[in-house]
């Protein structure tokens, strides 16, 4: 048998590379793949345009002079009002005027720093948790931070301690009650979670019966139910005479309605970890609480990451809900502004608005996630 | 047995056993546990009864009875219970539960159909259809549903034309800001026929199935049955209904001067509540069928192909039992989310159970743990037949393995 | 050897032993005693209760009736009582169950410094000496996963070793290991055995029992069928059960 020589190799026909090649396998493979891009196309056509048209291209940008960072910008001679602006296109001069509400809500202007500062910490916090993650100690500093973290904003925006002017409650809204909800839910419920979700895979029946009953129970109804229940109820369940505040009230319902859900997410990931850890750990002689915090909650929590911020991200979307018990969250800001007499019918611009204030904070936080899970499966395969 | 007579176990041992003695330890933790968990509700529920006493608010349910005397959106559960201010707040009940139930209905409906073209479209190889779903999936699942279901209703109240403007379909669909108009169906006798007639035709199908099932069991004869399926479930309640001389008639909605006559309104609440949430959910859908259909294994198509199953044949056989496997669980959830979604409606005034009951009601009576309480129930009944199904449609679908 | 040990007192006692996983008999009337300083393989079909039985002498596996006395303390279900036991008795499993999450070093000292009170200096000081030992000291501060089966299964001795235990448990320590690797871990042990340490193996390695045990226990079905010092156990079996068992594995191994 003849010995074939070794071929170079070939480039493929030229027929079978480049644009046409791209839209012919990924637009028009078929009749049906055709029609259905042409429609795709149409609908594209007969939304984008007219969107683009309405938040830009038509709409009304005449701010007036605004000083940006020492620098007096003019957009026009006065700013539009809400009958110069018509009815066609977005009046952008509304939120302009409203944007202190949206962001601070009844926050003292003079005191518009401290929310600044939270901003900035928060922003912060973030940042930090994204440059650590290859350090030795990351889990020392996030630890550390998300402990600190709340005392300092809290002290931060309500103020007291002799430190600061006090700044009530009610008077925090717009996007800083927004965030200060969602943070404080999340790190409140996170522990009440870890310790039901330990509960309900504990060998000791009562305590098993009793967490499952809770996680079950909260699960079962929703939000607003349990919010109603904080709002009303509640003060009830207490000694006569104790008042409490609407927040507190509001992040109670909020933070055990959260719990629930963290339990079910770190439950699934002590599930995920394998019986031998927990012979192991026992058979080196540890006791129940350090096997937990020493070896299976490290591992489970870590296997949980991924749905831990998917159910934050549940919880940031649940926030708009306490504008129901009469809390003035960002989305509540909106239907309260465009009731400005000077203001009126300006409800869609407002809900543009935070809809891509929401958007933007949820899209990054799902990216996140994904990213995460992605990052987990390839370590977890070698 | 162990639990039971733990104490027999326990009586030998001395002090210092009995406190290091796994067992009683446990039981000391559990009745500890329970004690505290007992004694926080006695606490509670003491300070319950005090203050209802001291604010001078009733307790128990004769309140139901009493006459609810308020306006209720007229729609619905208001039609269906034929509700008037001087109905009872027992009748609210009702009026809100029906209302509830409706819009999960409808809804469920919505975001399945929804969420299922989502899914395959996102799944397409048009690079075009596939980019547009999931552009849909990422746009409304990073939205909250609130802030949807206000945004849909500011479309109507704010953006839609007043009813002298109408959007006109062909005269028989207007939409305007009191909401859409569609023609009003009238029943008149004999349409009970027709419907029996369709039902008649289902479960004749059904058989026929049966049957030709049967047959390319014993036989290997394969029938197609789709023709006659057809043919048994809509041309048989036709003929019947052509035969009764179309016992079925529309009354069309007719712009007058001011207003719209007559049709079938449908209010603006209910359709932006029902709207955004399948709006929403269909992005979860979406996803679960999306993962249902990639959990199936690249080899299976492959296996099946080389057994020389036909496409639709893999599809039928192969591919869907399996990937709906995985999608149905995470779907019937989503049902449930979309249940409990419902109760947003509160905020625009739609009168479902805690817009009309737990809202309305309770402002007035202020009875706030009875009336919750009921709307709680009511959920957690849902919830519960929710995952009953679940679990029965799990055991079903789980695959034997060692 | 054997006179040696005979003068040795008795440091596992084990009588009357009966454990069910619900209706399941898993141990039948187990009687067996293990002198000081003595190697002791059990091996016997999948499923005949050896795993079963090692796991209740440092009692992973709780069992109804019947009395282990462990170096003069008797198993009872007593916080106080296990954690001294289990500070004695060291466990090797099947799958080395190390921790993932901690580095080889730290996967060592964790039982030192947590259960044993030892300053973390200390414990790494030790750590790494029985890291020598198992000849894997430049891994110190890898995780487990950046190793090979036969390096992780090294390092699960020498973490077993780190709490100084007077007794060690090998649950089948190579049938999850790759061929080429089960002769390191092997030599391992070996090098234990000869330094004098009580060991319980269950292990179907014939050629370790063969040179190294002072008796070898065959169990099938929950009980103890036979029992005998390596050179009768291999020519002179007794039961049918024991034929059987050795004619199938050894086939393969010769």
């Amino acid at each position: 048998m003849a010995i074939n020589e070794l071929q170079s190799a070939r480039k493929p026909p030229t027929t079978q590379i480049g644009a046409i090649l791209w839209l012919r396998t990924n637009l028009f493979s078929s009749w049906i793949n055709g029609l259905l891009t042409f429609a795709s196309l149409y609908l594209l056509f007969i939304s984008i345009p007219p969107l683009l048209d309405w938040m830009f291209l038509s709409a009304n940008f005449n701010f007036g002079t605004v000083n940006i960072l020492g620098f007096d910008i003019k957009f026009s001679e006065v700013m539009a009002d809400n009958d110069s602006c018509g009815k066609e296109a977005a009046c952008w001069p509304f939120i302009f005027e409203k944007i202190y509400m949206f962001i601070y809500g009844f926050y003292p202007r003079e005191e518009v720093w401290r929310p600044d500062v939270f901003y900035g910490l928060t922003a912060l916090l973030i940042l930090i948790v994204r440059l650590v993650k290859n350090y030795k100690y990351k889990n020392r500093v996030i630890l550390s931070m998300i402990v600190t973290y709340p005392i300092v904003s809290y002290i931060l925006i309500a103020g007291g301690f002799g430190l600061l002017p006090v700044v009530e409650t009610h008077q925090w809204g717009g996007l800083l009650l927004t965030l200060i909800i969602a943070s404080v839910g999340i790190i409140i419920s996170f522990p009440i979670g870890v310790v039901l979700a330990l509960g309900r895979q504990s060998d000791l029946r009562v305590i098993k019966l009793f967490s499952t009953l809770f996680i079950e129970f909260i699960r079962a109804v929703p939000l607003i139910t349990i919010l109603f229940m904080a709002s009303f109820v509640l003060p009830l369940f207490l000694e006569s005479g104790t008042n409490f505040d609407k927040l507190l009230r509001a992040l109670i319902g909020i933070a055990l309605f959260q719990a629930a859900y963290f339990a079910e997410v770190v439950r699934g990931g002590l599930q995920a970890i394998p019986k031998g850890q927990y012979e192991a750990a026992d058979a080196v002689g540890l006791s129940y609480f350090q096997k937990n915090a020493l070896i299976i909650l490290p591992q489970a929590l870590k296997i949980s990451i991924p749905n831990i911020v998917g159910s934050s991200i549940s919880l940031f979307k649940d926030t708009t809900l306490v504008l129901i018990i009469g809390l003035m969250d960002m989305l509540a800001m909106v239907n309260m502004t465009s009731q400005d007499i000077y203001w009126l019918g300006r409800e869609t611009e407002g809900y543009v608005f935070v809809t891509i204030v929401f958007w933007v904070i949820l899209y990054s936080m799902s990216r996140y996630s994904r990213k995460l899970e992605i990052r987990f499966n390839t370590e977890n395969k070698d | 047995m162990k639990q039971q007579n733990i104490l027999s176990q326990l009586k030998g041992l001395t002090f210092r056993e009995l406190l290091y003695n796994n067992e009683a330890r446990a039981f000391f933790f559990q009745a500890a546990t329970f004690l505290l968990i007992a004694g926080l509700f006695y606490t509670i529920i003491g300070n319950l009864f005090d203050n209802i006493e001291a604010r001078g608010i009733h307790t128990g349910f004769s309140f139901l009875k009493n006459r609810a005397g308020f306006d209720i959106l007229p729609f619905l559960g208001n039609y269906l219970q034929d509700y008037t201010p001087e109905s009872s707040n027992l009748t609210v009940f009702y009026v809100g539960l029906i209302n509830t139930l409706i819009v999960a209905f409808v809804g469920i409906i919505l975001a399945t159909v929804l969420g299922l073209f989502i899914g395959i479209a996102r799944l397409s190889n048009n690079y075009l259809v596939a980019k547009l779903a999931g552009g849909y999936i990422e746009l409304f699942r990073n939205i909250p549903v609130l802030l949807q279901i206000f945004f849909w209703y500011n479309i109507f109240i704010n953006i839609f034309p007043h009813p002298k403007k109408s959007f006109n379909f062909f005269d028989m669909v207007f939409l305007n800001q009191r909401g859409l108009y569609l023609p009003k169906p009238i029943v008149e006798d004999g349409f009970l026929l027709v419907i029996m007639a369709f039902v008649v035709g289902i479960i004749m199908t059904v058989f026929m199935k049966r049957y030709f099932k049967k047959k390319h069991d014993e036989t290997g004869v394969y029938t197609r049955t789709i023709g006659y399926s057809t043919l048994l479930v809509i041309g048989l309640p036709a003929i019947f209904f052509l035969l009764l001389g179309s016992p079925l008639h529309f009354d069309f909605a007719v712009l007058g001067k001011f207003n719209l006559k007559g049709g079938m309104q449908i209010v603006p609440e209910f359709i932006a509540l029902t709207f955004a949430l399948s709006v929403y959910t269909a992005t979860y859908i979406a996803e679960a069928i999306r993962s249902g259909i990639e959990a199936v294994d690249k080899g299976q198509k492959e296996a099946a192909a080389a057994i020389g199953l036909t496409q639709t044949q893999s599809l039928k056989l192969i591919v869907l039992p399996q990937a709906l496997r995985v999608a149905i669980p995470p779907t019937i959830n989503q049902y449930l989310n979309l249940t409990k979604n419902s109760s947003l409606a509160t905020a625009i005034g739609y009168p479902e159970l805690m817009g009309a009951f737990g809202g309305t009601v309770l402002n007035q009576v202020g009875q706030a743990v009875e009336i919750l309480g009921m709307a709680m129930l009511v959920y957690l009944f849902i919830s519960l037949c929710i995952s009953l199904l679940l679990n029965i449609i799990n055991k079903r679908m789980a695959i034997p393995e060692r | 050897m054997e006179t040696e040990n005979n003068n040795k007192p008795n440091i596992i006692e084990i009588s009357e032993l009966n454990k069910w996983y619900g209706d399941f008999h898993a141990l039948k009337n187990i009687n067996m005693s293990v002198k000081e300083g003595e190697i002791i393989v059990v091996c016997g079909p999948s499923g005949s209760g050896k795993s079963t039985l090692i796991r209740c002498v440092n009692f992973l596996e709780k069992f109804q009736e019947g009395n282990i006395v462990v170096s003069g303390t008797e198993l009872t279900d007593d916080a106080q009582k296990i954690r001294k036991i289990r500070s004695e008795v060291a466990m090797v499993f099947q799958h080395f169950n190390l921790f993932p999450h901690l580095t080889i070093v730290d996967n060592l000292t964790l039982a030192p410094i947590w259960v044993h009170n030892e300053t973390k200096e200390e414990a790494r000081e030790k750590a790494l000496k029985f890291l020598e030992r198992v000849d894997i000291k430049e891994q110190a501060e890898k995780y487990p996963n950046q190793l090979s089966g036969g390096q992780q299964q090294r390092v699960a001795i020498a973490r077993s070793l780190c709490t100084s235990p007077k007794i060690m448990l090998f649950d089948e320590p190579t049938s999850a290991l790759d061929p080429e690797m089960i002769s390191e871990v092997l030599d391992v042990m070996v090098e234990l055995a000869k330094g004098g340490i009580t060991m319980i193996c269950v292990t179907h390695e014939m050629g370790f029992a063969r040179k190294m045990a002072n008796r070898i226990i065959f169990m099938d079905e929950g009980q103890i069928v036979e029992e005998n010092d390596p050179i009768n156990f291999f020519k002179n079996p007794e039961s049918d059960r024991l034929q059987l068992f050795l004619s199938q594995i050894l086939t393969h191994d010769e």
